[in-house]
């Protein structure tokens, strides 16, 4: 039989971001995964070198939308550790609290996203509406739901006042039962279980080759986790465990992301209540000047370790800055978790890894192919969702009446 | 394994090849090795050592190039960076890539940003430049 070629992207509608998969096929199983990357490249690298090392964290945080606040914290530990800073507790656990409601955040988006990668909107709905509050608490700490600006070096931007301890320890309290239901009912779903065990697997030798990270690698086994292993921030001074799965399906990822949310739940707790200890506003070393130096600076983002490589020479500016993103690492394994699979479980073979391109589009203009010219823009597209709505209010009102 | 059992295998293990291990603080050590080494040291690192290649980075000081390849000792926290000199006349060194599966996209996007050769790479094609600039353009040299 003739092999066939069917590409995911590069502008697809269940990948919203840009990348070109292309999925070589003998019948129904995949033989082969190429890809093409490079079609959103922002040079966030080069952009840094001509940018404060105050102004690098609003740049630093744009790296991607979701795990905003990775980027700044990598950021942070690898100029701090340039000066050679140690930061106030009080900042210690701010920061923690922040890495761990984004995990919270990351996980639910994930679980809802592969929800529906599986034709499962129950679960999309379900996941996205739990995820509401802790954005919400985000608007509240940092008056941002995205984005928070919360990092600076030595320290933090923002405080948590003790008053609005009780409002975060609520939420939290709702997420984690909001959890339960979650976990309880992707782990009793015989048809999540029929669409993700031994679907995707990636086992512990490739993980390894890879050099994958996150919850891909502690899916197989394979017990990875910067803030255990290097810690920061306020990791070493709070309880918890590092949540592994065996198995490398898409079963064991669902699972550790969702167990991972406990864990996280547990250190915000544990870290509110050392904030309660501490004297309110106590939240930044002073820091004059970036002396010449190397920074290795490492977080733990919900999809794995995040790196940045500082190289600076005593001025304002970093003389070199490597980014490595975890999706960098974890991306390749798709060529492993794909082959062998059919079609339909490449998608959520892909989804597992929870690929992140680069930011996603926002705008959207039709244009006529033949002669080129813009027929409708974002507005015009609004306006006739607005009217199609209308449309349909009146069919129904005049059916009941 | 503890932090000081690891240095002192490294300095024992590494004392016949012509390097320079200098301890930055006591969870990262910056190794300086030649680039005709490279292979053997990363071999070691990675299958003896058990660490995992984080990334490399590729700078450009002064004239010549540096790589900086990033080792992770999971087990005890440790970064260990493999330093090497490339030429800026010669930029060429052999690849790690078929050593390790992680080295393939980041020695493609060094290649890309920087012109520098990887000898023996097995999946010589653009990654990140694919048709958005020229053939024979480094965006991130500095012309000297």
């Amino acid at each position: 039989m003739k092999e066939k070629i069917i590409t995911i992207g590069p502008y697809h509608p269940l990948q919203e971001e840009p990348e070109l998969f292309k999925l070589y096929c003998d019948g129904e199983t995949v033989k082969n995964v190429e890809w093409v990357t490079g079609y959103n490249h922002r040079s966030i690298e080069k952009l840094s070198e001509g940018k404060t090392f105050d102004q690098s964290f609003f740049l630093v945080e744009r790296v991607c939308g979701i795990c905003s606040t990775s980027h700044p914290f990598a950021f942070a530990n690898c100029i701090e550790e340039i000066v050679g800073v140690e930061i106030p507790n009080r900042a210690k656990y701010i920061r923690s609290i922040i890495g761990e409601m984004e995990r919270i955040h990351s996980h639910l988006l994930w679980v809802g996203l592969a929800g529906h990668f599986l034709g499962y909107n129950t679960v999309f709905m379900w996941a996205w509406k739990y995820r509401e509050p802790v954005l919400d608490l985000f608007e509240m700490i940092s008056g941002n739901r995205n984005s928070y600006a919360m990092f600076k070096v030595g320290g933090v931007r923002r405080d948590i006042p003790n008053d609005l301890i009780p409002r975060v320890r609520k939420v939290v309290a709702d997420v984690k039962k909001k959890c339960d239901l979650l976990t309880g009912a992707v782990m009793d779903d015989p048809v999540i279980h029929a669409r993700t065990k031994g679907v995707g697997v990636i086992n512990r030798k490739e993980v390894i080759e890879y050099g994958a990270l996150g919850p891909t690698a502690r899916a197989a086994g394979v017990e990875i986790d910067v803030r255990r292993d290097d810690p920061y921030a306020a990791y070493d001074m709070v309880d918890w465990k590092v949540i592994t799965a065996q198995q490398g399906d898409v079963f064991a990822k669902a699972e550790v992301r969702l167990l991972e949310m406990y864990e996280s739940i547990s250190i915000i707790e544990q870290c509110l209540d050392g904030l309660e200890k501490l004297p309110e506003g106590d939240i930044e070393t002073l820091v004059k000047e970036i002396p010449a130096g190397i920074g290795f600076g490492r977080a733990e983002a919900p999809r794995g370790e995040v790196f940045h490589f500082v190289e600076t020479d005593g001025s304002q500016y970093p003389k070199r800055h490597k980014i490595r993103a975890p999706s960098y690492m974890n991306i390749p394994t798709f060529k492993v978790s794909a082959v062998g699979q059919t079609i339909s479980d490449s998608t959520i073979a892909l989804a597992a890894v929870d690929p992140c391109y680069c930011c996603t589009e926002r705008m959207a203009f039709v244009y006529d192919w033949k002669s080129g010219k813009k027929l409708f823009n974002g507005e015009d597209l609004i306006k006739f969702g607005q009217l199609k709505t209308d449309d349909v209010k009146r069919k129904l009102e005049k059916n009941n009446s | 394994m503890t932090k000081e059992e690891l240095y002192r295998q490294l300095e024992q293990n590494l004392e016949h090849y012509n390097v320079i291990i200098n301890k930055v603080k006591s969870n990262r050590v910056i190794i300086d090795v030649s680039a005709d080494d490279i292979v053997e040291l990363s071999k070691y690192f990675l299958q003896t050592l058990k660490c995992r290649l984080v990334t490399a980075t590729a700078t450009q000081p002064e004239r010549d190039f540096e790589i900086y390849y990033h080792f992770s000792h999971d087990e005890t926290g440790l970064i260990m960076n493999l330093h090497v000199r490339v030429p800026y006349d010669q930029p060429e060194i052999k690849s790690i890539a078929t050593l390790t599966k992680s080295a393939n996209w980041i020695e493609r996007e060094m290649h890309e940003l920087f012109g520098i050769e990887f000898e023996g790479h097995p999946e010589k094609g653009p990654l990140i430049s694919d048709g958005n600039w020229e053939p024979g353009e480094f965006p991130y040299r500095k012309k000297t």
